[in-house]
């Protein structure tokens, strides 16, 4: 008898043998309608995201970019007022009816548009995943932070004070603490929302550099409101706008093809949002 | 140019008006902090002028003789402790986790609201009915007797609120973005308040315990029906003794013992002080030293 949960960590990991010519899908959405209260923030989305693509989002304010994000990673079920309606799959199962959802949100990171350097050392703040998961070893945890660290390019900056608290830590490096933090979940899917806001150009690009090193081993969702960011780096990019998906399509097509929709034309031209 | 810049920084009647308001209500800001610490500096000065004599190796560690007249004041100091320390054991632990509860699982419906209300209110609810409740439901329909665990049962009862309050108070203090990103990693709300939300409040939660200590060690009317009595010679050896306490022992020989020194209730209400502010520095101490292991 193997229980629901320890079914769903088997599904959640992905079906290897599965494997095909077509790119794998990472996550399926469909019909997706995300509403708090009677005010909708997300409409009828459809959208598909490849294993191993660095999927862009753009999009002004108030276009439904975090509740998107919110609703993947299930973190509806803290905030009464959110409601989601419609399908996500990710790895194929469906993430809205699964018992387990701290197993999906293990396999999820997740970067802020603010840093949130959990109020602990730099060593903690990286190590804390792996401690949920219940590795106890310092020697294994040692590896992890450091090998976390260096791929968020920050071991350099932080190795001879990992032992201070991440909250002294400048802006920058307090935001690539956070993708350590986000990486030592050894995450299926990173998502980031605007990690760029709070960031010099400088540490940007630094940052954009880690994260086209990443996508060979992990899928990432991109929100951005820089659409020369989405640019730079996605592969595929959804433009959304006031809670509808106006287009979904390769990134360069949405900048010198042609768009379904004028309004995206608009958007990365920089004539409104 | 210069002159310019003259005027530019010339006191205007304006500055000048809100240099005099701003310095006035300095001043009255200043004036009641003063009145707030007089009383307390005027307690302890008369306290220790008039009763300071009465203290010795002797008063702390024997028990009165004659009628209260003499000896010390050892059984109601080492009652006063077990009943305080009793009540810490009762309603620390059931505060703090039903504050968790209140705070970080229970949704805020109609219900909690409820709870919340009535934990305010049993706040506000006067000691002495406190002791009624206490000898009704401790003392007569549990069949604990007067004894210190009745006693301390109606103290817990009574400070127990206070203590879910600045639980809940300091738990919510802790941003909520904390606990998000501690969510978002797949931790359960249990590991979420375990590492993140608990060591990051738990300063604020001693700082309810240590009110509380205070309000127990000092109240009269809940233990004087429920487990404190005149006089006892026994020293307190379970909780389920009779006992006798410094602060009813404070109200006995100040009132209750013709021809008793001046100095003996004074000097009771000395060791009464002189035990909570020894009990406070302690978990202030306490305090000082998680804030310096944990900070943000």
């Amino acid at each position: 008898m193997v229980s629901q949960s320890a079914l769903e960590r088997v599904e959640l990991a992905g079906q290897d043998g599965a494997a095909s010519a077509a790119p794998r899908i990472k996550l399926a959405v469909k019909d997706l309608t995300i509403s708090y209260g009677k005010a909708a923030a997300l409409k009828d989305v459809n959208l598909e995201i490849r294993e191993h693509e660095i999927f862009g989002i753009i999009g002004p304010a108030n276009a439904g970019k975090t509740s998107f994000l919110k609703a993947v990673n299930r973190m509806d079920v803290f905030n009464t007022g959110m409601h989601v309606a419609g399908e996500i799959r990710f790895n194929g199962l469906d993430t809205r009816h699964l018992k387990n959802v701290y197993a999906l949100r293990s396999r999820i990171g997740v970067v802020f548009p603010l840093p949130v350097g959990l109020p602990m050392t730099v060593y903690e703040n990286v190590a804390l995943s792996p401690r949920l998961r219940g590795i106890k070893n310092k020697a294994e945890l040692d590896v992890i932070v450091q090998r976390c660290l260096t791929r968020a390019a920050l071991w350099d900056e932080v190795k001879d004070r990992l032992h201070a608290l991440g909250s002294l830590l400048s802006g920058g490096q307090q935001q690539r603490l956070t993708i350590a933090r986000a990486l030592s979940q050894e995450p299926d899917l990173l998502m980031l929302d605007e990690f760029s806001i709070a960031v010099d150009p400088v540490t940007t690009m630094r940052i954009e550099d880690v994260l086209k090193e990443l996508r060979r081993e992990v899928t990432i969702i991109l929100v951005t409101n820089l659409v020369q960011q989405a640019r730079r780096l996605a592969d595929r990019t959804a433009f959304f706008l006031n809670g509808e998906c106006v287009e979904v399509g390769v990134t360069e097509d949405l900048f010198t093809g042609e768009v379904k929709d004028r309004r995206t034309r608009d958007y990365v031209e920089g004539r409104f949002g | 140019m210069t002159t310019a810049n003259a005027a530019l920084f010339q006191a205007s009647s304006l500055n000048h008006r809100n240099a005099r308001v701003q310095s006035l209500y300095r001043m009255l800001f200043g004036l009641m902090t003063l009145m707030l610490i007089a009383p307390v500096l005027i307690i302890l000065g008369t306290l220790i002028h008039k009763g300071g004599g009465a203290i010795s190796w002797e008063f702390l560690f024997t028990a009165p003789t004659d009628g209260m007249r003499t000896g010390g004041v050892l059984p109601a100091l080492l009652g006063t402790v077990w009943l305080v320390m009793v009540a810490l054991l009762l309603s620390v632990p059931i505060g703090i986790f039903a504050a968790i509860y209140l705070s970080e699982y229970a949704g805020d419906n109609w219900f909690t609201r409820v709870i919340n209300l009535a934990i305010i209110n049993l706040a506000g609810v006067p000691s002495i009915v406190h002791a009624l409740f206490g000898l009704g439901a401790f003392v007569i329909f549990f069949k604990f007797g007067t004894s210190i665990l009745a006693a301390s049962m109606t103290l817990a009862v009574m400070t127990m609120p206070v203590v879910i309050v600045a639980t809940r108070e300091s738990l919510q203090s802790v941003p909520l973005a904390f606990r998000e990103a501690c969510w978002n990693m797949g931790a359960t709300r249990w590991q979420t308040i375990r590492k993140v939300v608990l060591p990051n409040s738990i300063t604020g939660i001693l700082t309810g315990v240590i009110l509380e200590v205070s309000r127990t060690a000092g109240e009269t009317a809940p233990i004087m029906f429920t487990g404190a009595v005149f006089f006892t010679p026994f020293l307190p050896q379970s909780v389920f003794d009779q006992t006798m306490a410094l602060s009813l022992h404070l109200f006995v020989a100040a009132t209750q013992v013709p021809g008793i020194a001046e100095e003996v209730p004074f000097g009771v209400a000395l060791v009464l002080i002189g035990l909570v502010l020894l009990m406070n520095s302690a978990s202030i101490a306490f305090r000082m030293w998680l804030r310096g292991k944990k900070k943000w």
